[in-house]
């Protein structure tokens, strides 16, 4: 079980738990702002983009070739965007933060 | 007084729009009405690992049930809308129930052709792809099979996919095709080269130029007769040769409809108060200003978003370049643009890796389209080159030393 923050455009800030899936699914299940995840998860649609925290973002798993050619045109790409469909819960330090971008 | 408006049809389109209007701040009733039974769920991957892995359909939900009554999203399932009355602002459901409207949004999807040749009606294992349901019933189908002997009938995406899913099980699969080539609907030849070679590659039979002409049951088995005589027995067949959009009740009910339902800029039907989203309809389309009919969950996410807007009071026309994608083993095409109309293409090849390909497709120096594999960098600059109308040097695009500009 691993917790994960998400903070929203608007402010706001879900504190969530979880024990596998993604972080798009994750922040579906809870109807968080921003994240549509229109493609079901496979990396083809870039409508999850998030920002995660730089403190963060070094102990994940690093993205693919093909994530990091879909966000690099994506608006307010950052050093440490992802998708969140690409990042795994079972792959996220306890209390993971991440900032959703759009 | 609290406005009503009924969605019909729950897929991608249906629930997106329901959701959208809340998000628009709708403040009057959503009913949301299919008549498929399940909680509505991602269709893409019915031909993908919903096929080929053990997961139930729950798995695959578009939304969590709890999402639906927290935003008061009335979900109507397993029922059937018989009518639309326009001039009493009215629908009727197969179950008796008579629900007045304010806004009705048309999202009735497309329906799987099984086609009608002698043998069809009475044969057992065949199969068509497009519900869970037809899904569950082939994968009951291979349960019970020592070793099932596939063959699919068309070679467009949705029997590529399965094709290729399939064979992740191990299973002989057998894919023919009427055209002469696969996806001669929707790809150039050079798409359609590579995934021929990935999937010869991977062990699929591939028989292109076969027009299937019968079909008969040999004991447990189906046997499928061509019209060049040849014969092909299989222990089932799955048809992916196309969809019909369901239009019956727009028809019904006074609409216009052309190759599907019509609808404007606004995605507004002919009658007031109704609109039409996805599949089912058909639109000229800005960009290419030629009427299209697009199957993708993109085209009906992005039309059910603009029409929750345009319920709200905004006047927004639809003007979103489509894209789609397609994962077949370990290939991911991404597609963006209509190639419909095109006259040269541009095919390029990255030096660094042999399976990265992309087709550009011009009709003169226009950009109308692009086919990216296992290449999204050639797929969102294809994406960022339309949009902003560019005009590509040709010479420099197909040169690989020379790296894809932003």
């Amino acid at each position: 079980m691993s917790q994960i923050i998400f903070i929203t455009q608007n402010q706001e800030r879900y504190e969530l738990s979880a024990e596998s899936g993604s972080l798009m699914e994750l922040a579906k299940a809870n109807r968080i702002s921003g994240i549509d995840g229109d493609c079901g998860g496979v990396c083809s649609c870039a409508t999850c983009h998030i920002h995660i925290h730089p403190d963060h973002f070094e102990q994940l798993p690093a993205a693919s070739e093909i994530e990091l050619e879909m966000l690099e045109l994506e608006d307010n790409v950052s050093d440490t965007s992802r998708l969140a469909c690409q990042v795994k819960v079972q792959d996220a330090p306890e209390g993971l933060i991440v900032t959703v971008a759009n | 007084m609290n406005q009503k408006c009924i969605i019909i049809g729950a897929s991608h389109g249906g629930v997106n729009c329901a959701f959208a209007l809340r998000k628009e701040g709708y403040q009057g009733s959503i009913d949301l009405i299919d008549a498929d039974p399940n909680l509505p769920y991602h269709r893409p991957p019915l031909s993908k690992t919903f096929l080929n892995e053990d997961l139930p359909i729950s798995q695959y939900s578009l939304w969590a049930e709890e999402s639906y009554s927290s935003e008061n999203i009335n979900l109507h399932l397993g029922k059937r809308v018989l009518r639309i009355l326009p001039e009493s602002k009215t629908i009727v459901l197969d179950t008796g129930e008579i629900l007045p409207y304010d806004q009705v949004v048309l999202a009735t999807g497309a329906k799987a052709i099984m086609p009608s040749l002698p043998g069809i009606e009475e044969a057992k294992n065949l199969y068509t792809l497009r519900t869970a349901a037809d899904v569950v019933a082939i994968k009951e189908r291979l349960k019970s099979l020592q070793n099932p002997e596939i063959a699919i009938i068309g070679a467009g995406f949705i029997g590529l996919e399965t094709a290729a899913s399939l064979r992740k099980l191990g299973h002989p699969v057998s894919l023919y095709e009427r055209e002469e080539r696969i996806l001669s609907r929707v790809a150039a030849q050079p798409t359609a080269d590579y995934f021929s070679a990935l999937h010869q590659a991977h062990g699929v039979q591939l028989f292109p130029g076969k027009t299937l002409s019968s079909v008969s049951e040999t004991g447990n088995r189906v046997t499928m007769i061509f019209t060049d005589g040849s014969t092909k027995v299989a222990d089932l067949a799955i048809f992916g040769i196309g969809v019909r959009p369901a239009v019956r009740l727009a028809q019904e009910a006074g609409l216009t409809t052309d190759s599907g339902i019509l609808i404007d800029d606004h995605c507004q039907s002919s009658i007031a108060d109704i609109y039409a989203l996805g599949d089912c309809c058909s639109f000229i389309h800005p960009r290419y200003r030629r009427l299209v009919r697009i199957e993708s969950v993109q085209n009906a996410v992005d039309q059910a978003k603009l029409i929750a807007k345009n319920i709200m009071g905004q006047s927004l026309s639809y003007e979103a370049l489509p894209w789609f994608w397609s994962d077949q083993y370990d290939t991911k095409l991404q597609m963006v643009g209509i190639n419909q109309g095109y006259d040269n293409l541009v095919v390029r090849r990255e030096l660094d890796n042999d399976r990265k390909l992309s087709v550009w497709y011009f009709e003169g120096t226009r950009l109308l389209a692009v086919d990216a594999i296992n290449n999204a960098k050639a797929y969102v600059l294809g994406t960022k080159y339309m949009k902003e109308d560019r005009l590509l040097d040709k010479e420099l695009l197909a040169n690989p030393e020379v790296p894809l500009s932003k």
